[in-house]
């Protein structure tokens, strides 16, 4: 779990590549050229980009032709926003709350 | 993956040393509730429909299920919203046991989110925040 929340991070964590993820997200599947065109960095520095996006599970490519189409993978998230570990948290922040509240019923 | 969704739970257990009457007296007058849990129009009676109101504007719908005194407390947890991904149907069951010391108290929700797969491609808000929210987060951590 930890080590897939690292990958997540670390990839996400570069504002060119999550710039490029969030349109492919927005937008749905892109070629490279398409997504180069408005990027404001070289085709190669996307290229490699979208490579590491693809090892993190985050994006999908399709070979057509002589161009590559890339789409996102929203699913590679899920470990994120997966709701049962925000209800833990949350959880176990009430139960403290309720202990500090039955200490002070005692008084 | 089947296209009803799929159910999970989340378990929190604590030892708590005070005697179950006593939790149980927190965990059902409104006003201790809203101590620790949400602000609430609570009653421990089968079928009463409430409202738990969090400090960040939330609003669940619930609907007391289970009323065992002292042992046994369940209610729905539903947080209905237009967008699948935050729409969330739950039940939440609070089981005390006395123990030497005190209670065990057990708290288990038992959620129904729609298809994970589907509820993303609705997700788009929560996915923003959550991007917006990466930078921090990675700073927090470096």
């Amino acid at each position: 779990m930890a080590t897939s929340h690292d990958l997540l991070f670390r990839t996400l964590a570069d504002p060119t590549r999550r710039a490029l993820f969030e349109r492919l997200c927005r937008e749905g599947e892109q070629t490279v050229a398409a997504l180069t065109a408005r990027a404001g960095v070289s085709q190669p520095a996307v290229s490699k980009h979208l490579g590491v996006l693809k090892q993190a599970g985050l994006v999908r490519d399709r070979h057509a032709g002589r161009q590559t189409h890339y789409s996102a993978q929203l699913a590679a998230l899920a470990p994120l926003i997966d709701w049962t570990s925000q209800m833990t948290g949350f959880w176990q922040s009430r139960f403290d709350d309720l202990e500090d509240l039955l200490k002070r019923m005692d008084q | 993956m089947n296209n009803t969704g799929e159910t999970r739970s989340v378990v929190v257990e604590r030892e708590i040393p005070h005697p179950p009457e006593k939790i149980w007296r927190a965990l059902t007058q409104p006003h201790l509730l809203a101590e620790w849990l949400m602000k609430n129009d609570f009653m421990a009676v089968v079928g009463h429909r409430f409202n738990l109101r969090g400090e960040w504007g939330g609003v669940l719908d619930c609907e007391v299920l289970v009323v065992e005194p002292n042992e046994t407390l369940s209610y729905t947890w539903d947080h209905p919203h237009d967008d699948p991904a935050f729409n969330l149907k739950s039940v939440v069951t609070f089981t005390l046991t006395p123990t030497h010391g005190g209670t065990h108290l057990r708290m288990e929700q038992v959620g129904f989110r729609p298809d994970q797969r589907q509820a993303y491609g609705g997700a788009r808000s929560g996915w923003e925040n959550f991007l917006a929210q990466l930078e921090q987060v990675v700073a927090r951590t470096e």
